[in-house]
């Protein structure tokens, strides 16, 4: 008995002190916040977090290569537990969120039957699933039985929805989804998606230079979501009461419906959530990422630069805007006219996005009262210029700076600041105008001349009304709103009288030639065909480039910066818009020459993810299988079988009347029941399947 | 050198330690649904089992036999081979952190593994000498993680079959072990 005793005792102590000496010889310094986190989570071991066991996981946390939230069993008790030691805050901290990206594989076409499959898994095992989509959802739920916190549910439609808040972010979800269409993100990264050749995208959304998820908030305001639908538009545009103005909705040229019905309305169903949001009074939140302590300046408050702004302070970066203008919003401010896009709007839309902790410096000018070379010199790691697109281009005839000529930008400007109460200047309307050029410009200098009581507004452009570039129905409210248009007439000379002031316009008359490199066919001179058009006010509006003179007078590094040949600042990539020099940045007109508002937003939010790449140390480069203004061949389908003509929801205007009279909005937003309905027509497309009318 | 081929042959196929003594089958369960894990607790099976092999042999003849203690034969085993796996992880995580890293969760969870219990008791009952203890406590952990990966691999296809509701998961899972146990059973006789 007695030698059992002492054996176990012995035993024990040799096992013990062996232990504690080895603890010691084999001590590794661990950070004793480690064991500290491990405490804090819920001890099981489970594996949900990705992790093998809650120690490895508490390392990551305290490496900080996980998130406090990375227990999934704790829950945010334990998360907020876990910040606490870590000394974060569990606020600012991202959380992972499940999204589906598909909105039903169902739809598509059946490749076979096979009875008897259970699970996603095996279902792509055989011939990637039995739909003839190969990227779809196969709807038999993985995700699912994987999902622990009982977050994911099979929809109505038979795919399945993320119930987000229940989802922790745990991803279990993504790692059983065979087809990777359910994917975990955190805000950041889902602002820095970019669409990609391998996704799930409708054709509008390929095409939307800004890449909104246009399905996904379509469906939004179809379910009465409002609020999420303006939150959808917000991950791709910060602005959205502008874009539902004037965009000229390239999207809705690809829209499916379009083929056997009318286009969906998508532009008018954004300005409707924006209007929502602004009618509502009250302004949703916006989350923004915890600080990075980096600094950027934007150099440029126009629709670029407020975009890659907006962008970069949402990812977390403190960022400063620098304007020429005494007021932000550059060209959506001083070029288009007030009845398009009423500055009380404008207003509210930028003073959200400057809400968020972004500092604008205002009636400070590049080149004259700061260079790029001292705001680098300042401290800034990174700058965008988004200097837009402001010099007007020549007509290089004869007279065309006699009195009461204008150019284009230089009149609308002018115009705006004094209407905006920023300057005194009254700039004399003459009783018969002549506006030459055919672009958006040019419409909107003869709708705004209307408006200042022009008794005769003509309008001369060099081709015909269909190689007119300006949006179509800025071009159909001109035509009702009594302008004239005078087609196929090259002007030659602008003529004066003896005080050297303008009287007439001689133009040559033209014909159509053989389409030249743009596809348009070339207007052709014809002899001899001089024709007098009287006039005492003439607008040329022919086009306008960006102003890179501000360069000359900054540091001979900065004076490196590579310049096309269109005097555009050169992005040697078009989809990062990283210029020559690593550190500076470029969107919208000054890198892309006159272009849409949408196409600079989308620029800016670019620009705002490469600028963050490069500020984290990663290398500044866009996925390579980045779609960027291609398409996916296999989702312009040409048919759409199963579609009842519904008529298009029509806009809402001001009568021809009254608006012509004033600088009121012109255009309206549709109501509510309108909105749905309109809603109602998408077909929520991807990349083959569409949702069929049902008959009604 | 032919007894100890058929002492391997025996403890890897006839006497296979899972699927013909049936022992360590939790762990045998779970972790056997990926074919990754399944591979993990193999090999640190294989290197806990030959550690444990030794030093309970070591224990078994120069202590318990000698003080004709063999009744505390099972507390002390618990005891040696928990503290074994405790100081096996210490000096991994110093010297070989790669093979720490690699090993993770599996190393702790061994300690509860009955199969190492299991072999270290078989060896002291076959009454086996040193290297007859060494080779039979390799081969049972060879064997052991052999009957793992089998099966892992067995069971990734399964549940790509049409298995009915009721037995998903485990259940169809004891069903398969058993199938693989009867081949096993084939080995019988062999030697």
């Amino acid at each position: 008995m007695i030698e059992a005793v002492l054996f176990m005792l012995g035993l024990g102590v040799s096992c013990g002190s062996i232990l504690s000496a080895a603890s010691k010889v084999f001590y590794v310094y661990e950070d004793p916040r480690i064991a500290e986190v491990e405490d804090k989570m819920a001890g099981a071991n489970c594996g949900g977090c990705g992790f093998a066991g809650c120690s490895q996981a508490a390392g990551a946390v305290v490496k900080g290569e996980a998130l406090p939230s990375v227990c999934v069993v704790a829950g945010p008790e334990g998360a907020a537990n876990v910040a606490a030691v870590m000394g974060l805050d569990p606020g600012t901290a991202e959380p992972l969120r499940s999204i589906n990206t598909c909105t039903g594989g169902f739809r598509a076409d059946d490749k076979y039957y096979y009875m008897g499959v259970q699970s996603c898994s095996a279902l792509s095992a055989l011939y990637d699933g039995k739909r003839v989509c190969t990227i779809g959802c196969l709807g038999l739920g993985d995700c699912i039985t994987a999902c622990a916190f009982d977050a994911i549910e099979m929809g109505p439609d038979g795919f399945p929805v993320v119930i987000e808040e229940k989802c922790v972010g745990c991803g279990a979800c993504e790692r059983v989804c065979p087809k990777s269409i359910i994917k975990i993100r955190t805000m950041s990264q889902r602002l820095l998606e970019l669409n990609k050749e391998e996704d799930a995208l409708g054709p509008c959304q390929q095409t939307c230079p800004a890449e909104i998820d246009i399905p996904k908030y379509i469906s939004q305001i179809r379910e009465g979501d409002y609020e999420g639908a303006v939150h959808t538009i917000r991950e791709r545009n910060p602005l959205l009461l502008s874009c539902g103005r004037v965009c000229p909705h390239p999207c809705e040229d690809f829209c499916r419906r379009g083929i056997e019905d009318e286009a969906v309305s998508i532009n008018q169903l954004k300005r409707f959530a924006a209007d929502y949001e602004m009618n509502s009074g009250k302004r949703l939140h916006i989350s923004v990422a915890p600080d990075t302590g980096k600094k950027v300046a934007v150099v440029g408050g126009g629709p670029a630069g407020l975009s890659c702004a907006f962008f970069l302070k949402r990812l977390g970066h403190s960022v400063t805007v620098f304007d020429d203008n005494p007021e932000l919003g550059g060209m959506i401010r001083y070029g288009i006219p007030e009845y398009r896009l009423p500055k009380k709007v404008l207003k509210w839309e930028i003073d959200g996005i400057l809400n968020l902790g972004i500092e604008a410096k205002t009636s400070v000018k590049l080149g004259k009262d700061f260079t790029v070379g001292s705001l680098v010199a300042a401290g800034y790691d990174a700058i965008f210029l988004g200097v837009g697109a402001w010099k007007d281009y020549n007509m290089k005839v004869e007279g065309e700076d006699l009195k009461g000529c204008y150019t284009g930008i230089n009149f609308l400007t002018r115009f705006a600041t004094a209407q905006q109460g920023k300057s005194n200047e009254e700039i004399p309307i003459g009783k018969k105008c002549v506006v030459i050029g055919g672009g958006n410009t040019a419409i909107d200098c003869v709708r705004t001349l209307v408006r200042l009581g022009a008794e005769e507004v003509n309008i001369v452009y060099r081709r015909t009304r269909k190689e007119m570039p300006a949006n179509e129905v800025e071009i159909v409210a001109a035509e009702h709103e009594g302008i004239k248009f005078t087609f196929l007439a090259a002007p030659t000379r602008v003529i004066g009288d003896e005080n050297g002031h303008v009287t007439h316009l001689e133009y040559l008359k033209m014909e159509l030639g053989e389409p030249d490199a743009s596809g348009r066919r070339r207007p052709v001179p014809v002899e001899g065909s001089e024709t007098l058009m009287e006039c005492d006010m003439l607008i040329t509006a022919i086009g306008q480039g960006p102003d890179v003179s501000f360069m000359n007078a900054d540091t001979k590094r900065i004076q490196e910066l590579a310049i096309t040949r269109w005097n555009t600042i050169d992005a040697v990539d078009p989809i990062t818009l990283q210029t020559n020099i690593p550190y500076i940045f470029t969107a919208g007109d000054s890198a892309t020459g006159a272009s849409l508002v949408v196409e600079a937003i989308g620029g800016g939010r670019r620009a705002a993810r490469s600028i963050h790449q490069y500020l984290s140390g990663e290398e500044v480069k866009a996925p390579g299988s980045a779609l960027f203004k291609k398409h996916i061949k296999e989702s312009i389908f040409e048919k759409v079988p199963g579609i009842q003509k519904k008529n298009r929801a029509e806009m809402p205007e001001l009568p021809v009347y009254d608006r012509i009279k004033t600088f009121d909005e012109a255009d309206l937003v549709l109501q509510e029941e309108d909105a749905i309905r309109e809603a109602h027509r998408c077909l929520a497309c991807c990349r083959i399947c569409y949702n069929k009318d049902v008959a009604a | 050198m032919g007894d100890y081929i058929v002492l391997i042959i025996s403890c890897i196929f006839i006497n296979n330690i899972i699927l013909a003594q049936y022992l360590g089958a939790c762990p045998f369960l779970g972790t056997t649904k990926k074919m990754e894990t399944a591979v993990g607790m193999a090999f640190a099976v294989i290197f806990v089992l030959t550690m444990a092999g030794i030093i309970t042999w070591v224990v078994n003849t120069f202590f318990l036999n000698k003080f004709g203690l063999q009744y505390l034969r099972t507390i002390a085993f618990i005891l040696v081979i928990a503290s074994l796996v405790q100081f096996v992880e210490m000096f991994l995580k110093k010297s070989i952190p790669a093979l720490y890293a690699g090993l993770g969760i599996f190393l702790p969870l061994i300690t509860t593994n009955c199969a190492v219990m299991g072999v270290c008791l078989i060896n002291i009952n076959e009454e086996y000498g040193f290297i007859q203890a060494l080779i039979s406590a390799i081969s049972y952990a060879v064997g052991f993680g052999f009957a793992l990966i089998l099966f892992a691999g067995v069971r990734e296809r399964v549940v790509l079959g049409r298995v009915p509701q009721p037995l998903q998961d485990t259940s169809i899972g004891l069903v398969t072990a058993g199938v693989l146990s009867l081949t096993f059973f084939a080995f019988k006789g062999m030697v």
